[in-house]
């Protein structure tokens, strides 16, 4: 009795939305049960549902997984969205953790002071123009073709995408010197799956505010300062 | 013509050492190739050896592999160790990525400033032994097998054990709660390969020591 996936996590992006992402591109409709208080995360823990004690976590195929990286790893495989074979299966690794690398800047940023945040912007387009965005240029350009991997579409597509929207809402110009990236992200985001996650009314997340991440510090008891890269 | 794999970092563990513990794991024979000093890293970059300008950086199979998690994701596919199917690739990954954060704490405690250092200690103490070490002792103890996923040697398996081994590092008796990580440890560091790997000679870099960070940080800043 298989049912839909249920992601649990905040009412926001964090570490659950690339996760979304990959579901919608997928086209998996998926439930959410959002954290709101600590009562709710700690009837999860007590119940045994966090291996780790950690969000997010996601019901699928009679599993609790956790861990964003396996679940990702999961729901890739499982849609086929992770390549063809090996050697596909390397590329695309290595191009996620780019973009990984380059949200783990963003993925902060909510929670950094306001002075902290004006640097931490510089730091996000300066490693997206500088490091990033250049390597998935060269790769497009070398190729010509349409998907980053395989002449295929797959996560790798899907996760840069999201990259890429994440960095413009610090920076909306910040693609002007990467034409292929341009013409990739209105490819990408006409496909249909993502086309709809894209339109207001999905459960695509929006920016996180200040108020969600009080809701993160509260119910979680983090009230430590989060610094800049 | 493809000849052993090819390690690029500098002479130590940090994000190169689960890479050289999966090769050792496999009984894979690698050869490496340390960055010294500011050129040499530059001069990886300027031949566009570094996807991301970065290291680790493994030339293996006619690729120059960059980024940990796809090296090791390689590596433990070809020489499985990564499960029989989706569903132990599945565990391997949710263990293995728990592995890896605690990881990070071990491995970022050398570069602790003298008076943050106790605390930090506190800090992987706690985690060790709250969060991580009882999951493990669990699953163990549930299905009273040998390894961690599917009754067989994987890559969930070597990189506990890496982990078990820094995390005594830190504290000698870390371990003293959890029977069953204890003969966990024992047993997996028998298996030949690991015991070859964790004889002295071998390709294992020993704990970072704050003499060698000056060093370190004259490569990368």
């Amino acid at each position: 009795m298989a049912g839909k996936p249920k992601l649990y996590y905040f009412d926001g992006r964090g570490k659950m939305e690339s996760i979304r992402w990959l579901l919608a591109a997928a086209g998996v409709e998926f439930e959410e049960e959002f954290l709101e208080t600590r009562e709710q995360y700690e009837k999860l823990l007590q119940g045994g549902s966090l291996l780790f004690q950690q969000v997010p976590m996601v019901e699928i195929d009679g599993m609790k997984m956790v861990q964003s990286r396996a679940i990702a790893n999961y729901i890739a495989t499982k849609y086929n969205l992770y390549g063809k074979d090996l050697k596909e299966r390397a590329l695309i690794d290595m191009y996620v953790g780019g973009t990984d690398d380059l949200m783990g800047f963003l993925l902060t940023f909510p929670y950094l002071s306001a002075e902290d945040k004006e640097k931490q912007r510089a730091v996000i387009v300066e490693k997206a123009t500088s490091r990033y965005f250049p390597a998935y240029e060269k790769v497009l350009k070398d190729h010509g073709q349409d998907f980053l991997v395989g002449n295929h579409f797959s996560w790798a597509d899907v996760h840069l995408l999201e990259a890429i929207l994440m960095v413009e809402e610090k920076k909306s110009d910040v693609l002007s010197g990467f034409p292929q990236l341009q013409a990739f992200k209105a490819r990408i985001s006409s496909i249909p799956t993502i086309k709809k996650f894209l339109q207001p009314g999905s459960q695509r997340k929006p920016i996180s505010s200040d108020k969600y991440v009080e809701t993160v510090r509260r119910v979680l008891r983090m009230y430590y300062d989060m610094k800049a890269n | 013509m493809s000849g052993k794999p090819k390690l690029h970092y500098c002479n130590a563990r940090g994000r190169m050492e689960t890479i050289r513990w999966l090769l050792a794991a496999a009984g894979v024979e690698f050869e490496e190739c340390f960055l010294e000093t500011k050129d040499d890293l530059t001069k990886l970059q300027k031949d566009g050896s570094l996807m991301f300008q970065q290291v680790p950086m493994v030339e293996i199979d006619g690729m120059k592999m960059v980024q940990s998690r796809a090296i090791a994701n390689y590596i433990a596919t070809k020489y499985n160790l990564y499960g029989k199917d989706l569903k132990e690739r599945a565990l391997i990954d949710m263990y293995v990525e728990a592995i890896i954060d605690l990881n990070e704490l071990l491995m970022t405690h050398t570069f602790q400033p003298a008076d943050k250092k106790e605390q930090h200690l506190a800090t992987i103490v706690d985690k060790a032994t709250n969060r991580y070490f009882p999951v493990f002792e669990k699953v163990l103890k549930d299905h009273g097998q040998d390894f961690l996923v599917g009754n067989k040697f994987s890559r969930a398996d070597v990189q506990l054990l890496e982990t078990l081994l820094m995390a005594e590092e830190c504290k000698s008796d870390i371990l003293a709660k959890f029977p069953l990580l204890q003969s966990f440890k024992a047993r997996i560091s028998n298996i030949p390969s690991m015991k070859k790997f964790l004889q002295p000679g071998s390709q294992r870099k020993p704990p970072l020591q704050e003499k060698d960070i000056p060093k370190l940080m004259k490569i990368f800043h």
